[in-house]
């Protein structure tokens, strides 16, 4: 036995598997008590199975280097991260809630502002927002939607509340890592699944085309979709051919696509030209069409914008969705729930002080030392100020840029992410090292062994929305596997876990 | 079907073929170089020959022994022919139509990528060889019986086996080129020489022969067929002209053909008048004249043949 949780202690933190030392959370009962149950050596062939898995399956995701991008082994923990079922229908009912209200939000915005007019949401923000696309005003989106696909991340607070922490509408990605990971888990820890119920995932995909299919501008006529990419370079390239491959599409690069004097787009094929009605496009606005947006870029489709204005294809997510994906415009969130829909939010967002108002700059300038403060635009985790772990050099430079952009940052208070349960192994030196230096069985001599500590996580759930709202169950846990950090993202050490979503009703 | 994924495919079968055939040759010839006395000239310099890059291989290698020549031709990632070079190639190529080729392929042909990575030393030596080169060749033929098994006849599989097929029929035609080449000057020299000395290497070139058809697993195929003992102008003829046997030229080009009509039409037609014209210099070519005189010129006339279709095919599907 190797896991003790009794020595297991998360102090200060809402620790999603256990309630307090050596007390697991009911939904999370079988699975410590089964995990207690491991040998060293058990556990041992566990992570080396997953890891063959992982490697097996090329799970990977691409690093920039100086030397060019280099594909990772995706950083997984097999310990799962548990939400029980009645929790999890909630945070179900509040993320349609909130996509909702975000559709109706953009399609407002490049409509009659209705919002601006009523003054539940300033002018001066969309005046500044880098993602609000002039090229969409009056265009008519099918149904109204804009982000058909959205990821928005979860945080738990030490006193167990979930926030939404921000909303991904331009191309929001992780959702095969999630699919993944539950194929890794089956094959490590098969005989939890036997003796109780952890809800599927694998629905996804086929939720995703019946969704993709319907935005198709022929209806009745066998829709054309595929998936576009901006290539093998691509952080997300992995994602994107799963996608495609999953639901049986083609996935095409920019290159393979065209528009024709009919405005239609085809793409090129072995038989010739082929009409394309719904693209899944993986590639920024400002990059989709070199025509209307940068000319330089090489990856886009020129007269692609003017072929969905036209409404010859669907573009998912459209141009423009983007607008609502602004770290400031986030803060009106729970108003624009009210505003659109009469109803409170469901799930609340985090405290946010908004640089432009006068009062919380003076606020967040006050208060640089325990607030994380965010560019408007970024993602990916970049850009950003945690206060209290910053150097008073790095704070003041951020002062500076708070009161030349005001419009560009936000802040919020350090939320204490809830922890779960990671598996950490330590290398266990033999006594005498020295005196078996020279002797060939030292290296073997070595003990792994292996303990639980407590890593701080999120939740990336992916809502689709179409002629129905469709949302993952559970999603993607991101979990920082550097003691102490809150910072999930691969690119920057995180890793992930499996989610289960536990039905303990009978 | 995308253009672009159509060439992806063809070229990743070529590569995995490639592979194979490669694994094919040099197993073959440690075995060989078993067999024959110790003083025996007849090297490695050879599947230099056969691989067509030479050049390369001087620029980085003082001596074709076994060891540079097997390093060369097995593990060099500078070399773009060795095995781990048309690994890496076909990863990449599965990579980009991940999406088209059954998804267990990928794996299966990554793993084998890392086997050969990992596994390069025991390459080296003689005794790892064996058991080294046999996990390649089940590797690719792994990845192949996996796609027969699972993979729709769609279009994209008319590439892959045409990819295949093309690879296979060049890979054969070298390998007939350069030991044909090899042995049959031996065997002019060993006519001028004194009787004694011929009798002496005559078990020898029987061997070459086996080894010839060995390397293309042909041999048991070839006696149930032929029945005689392996002589040279047999073997050339059955691994030229036999339409049965799967690595025949002929046979692969039964194949192409068979995959080039499901494509799609007319631009197939040009490709498959070229190779009614390959097949029919094929079978009138006289072969126990040809392995007296001519043969590397009329199987040079042949890989040349080859190339065109290659260029005809990327010229009418692949062209962007």
């Amino acid at each position: 036995m190797t896991i003790d949780w009794r020595h297991y202690q998360s102090a200060g933190f809402y620790d999603e598997l256990l309630d307090t030392p050596g007390q697991p959370r009911r939904a999370a009962q079988v699975l410590c008590d089964y995990l207690a149950s491991l040998s060293d050596d058990e556990l041992s062939e566990r992570k080396t199975a997953a890891e063959l898995a992982i490697q097996v399956m090329g799970i990977t995701f691409t690093v920039y280097s100086e030397g060019g991008s280099i594909d990772r082994a995706w950083p997984f923990d097999i310990i799962p991260r548990i939400i029980p079922k009645r929790e999890w229908d909630r945070t179900e009912a509040g993320l349609k809630q909130r996509v909702h209200a975000l559709n109706r939000f953009i399609d407002d915005i490049y409509h009659e502002q209705r919002i601006i007019k009523d003054k539940v949401f300033p002018a001066e923000v969309l005046a500044q927002s880098v993602n609000f696309r002039p090229q969409c005003v009056g265009i008519e989106a099918p149904r109204g939607i804009w982000a058909h696909i959205c990821g928005s991340d979860l945080v738990r607070d030490k006193d167990g509340t979930i926030y939404v922490l921000e909303d991904n509408l331009r191309i929001p990605s992780g959702v095969s890592y999630m699919l993944e990971n539950r194929v890794v888990t089956k094959r490590v820890f098969p005989e939890l699944f036997e003796n109780q119920r952890i809800l599927p995932v694998d629905d996804y995909p086929s939720q995703l085309y019946d969704m993709l299919a319907s935005l198709s501008p022929r209806p009745g006529h066998d829709p054309q979709v595929v998936v576009l990419t901006p290539g093998i370079y691509n952080s997300a390239y992995f994602e994107h051919s799963y996608l495609a491959q999953q639901m049986g599409v083609e996935l095409v690069e920019g290159s393979d696509l065209e528009v024709g004097d009919d405005d239609c787009v085809y793409m090129r094929t072995i038989e010739g030209r082929e009409r394309v009605d719904v693209i899944y496009r993986r590639v920024d606005d400002l990059f989709l069409d070199p025509e209307a947006f940068r000319p330089d870029s090489a990856l886009g489709v020129p007269g692609l914008l003017r072929a969905w204005r036209k409404g010859k294809v669907a573009l998912a997510n459209a141009p423009g969705a983007g607008v609502a994906d602004d770290k400031v415009v986030y803060a009106f969130v729970p108003a624009m729930i009210k505003y659109y829909l009469g109803e409170d939010p469901i799930i609340p967002n985090v405290p946010s002080y908004l640089c432009m108002r006068d009062k919380d700059r003076e606020y967040v300038l006050q208060n640089l030392d325990k607030l994380v403060v965010k560019p408007a635009n970024e993602s990916g985790g970049y850009g950003m100020l945690v206060g209290p772990h910053a150097k008073a050099e790095e704070r003041r430079r951020f002062a500076t840029l708070i009161q030349e952009q005001p419009r560009n940052y936000m802040a919020q208070p350090t939320l204490t992410l809830s922890t779960a349960p990671t598996l950490c192994v330590q290398t266990v030196e033999p006594r005498h090292l020295e005196l078996l230096r020279f002797h060939t069985a030292a290296r073997h001599a070595s003990q792994v062994s292996y303990h639980v500590e407590p890593r701080h996580l999120d939740l990336r759930p992916f809502i689709l929305s179409g002629a129905d709202t469709y949302v993952t169950t559970g999603g993607l846990t991101r979990v920082a596997l550097k003691r102490g950090s809150l910072v999930v993202n691969s690119s920057q050490g995180g890793g992930s876990k499996d989610t289960w979503i536990v039905d303990t009703e009978e | 079907m995308l253009s672009r994924v159509a060439q992806n495919i063809y070229w990743m079968s070529r590569y995995i073929e490639r592979v194979e055939d490669t694994a094919r040759l040099i197993s073959v010839n440690t075995n060989l170089l078993l067999d024959l006395p110790r003083d025996t000239a007849f090297g490695w310099q050879p599947l230099l020959f056969i691989i067509g890059n030479q050049d390369e291989f001087h620029q980085r290698y003082q001596q074709p022994d076994e060891v540079s020549v097997v390093k060369f031709l097995v593990g060099d990632q500078k070399n773009s022919g060795s095995i781990l070079s048309s690994l890496s190639f076909a990863r990449e190529n599965l990579r980009t139509t991940r999406d088209v080729v059954p998804r267990e392929a990928w794996e299966q042909v990554n793993d084998l990528y890392m086997y050969v990575r990992d596994h390069l030393e025991m390459g080296m030596s003689r005794r790892g060889r064996y058991e080294f080169l046999r996990r390649i060749i089940h590797g690719a033929q792994q990845v192949t019986g996996l796609l027969a098994g699972t993979m729709s006849h769609t279009n994209a599989y008319d590439f892959l086996r045409l990819g295949r097929h093309l690879e296979r029929a060049d890979m054969t035609s070298r390998i007939i080129d350069v030991r044909s080449g090899n042995l049959l000057i031996g065997q002019r020299q060993t006519q001028g020489a004194q009787g004694q000395e011929q009798m002496e290497l005559n078990p020898f070139e029987n061997i070459q022969w086996m080894s010839v058809l060995k390397s293309l697993s042909a041999y048991q195929m070839y006696r149930q067929q032929i029945r005689l003992r392996v002589r040279g102008p047999d073997v050339v003829k059955f691994l030229l002209q036999e339409p049965l046997f799967p690595r025949a030229v002929y046979h692969c080009l039964d194949q192409m053909e068979f995959c080039l009509q499901k494509l799609p039409a007319p631009k197939n037609a040009e490709i498959l008048e070229s190779i009614a014209e390959l097949k029919k210099n094929l079978t009138e070519v006289n072969i126990p004249e040809l392995t007296k005189e001519g043969l590397h010129e009329f199987i040079d006339d042949f890989q040349i043949g080859l190339g065109r279709i290659h260029e005809q095919i990327a010229a009418a599907y692949f062209a962007h």
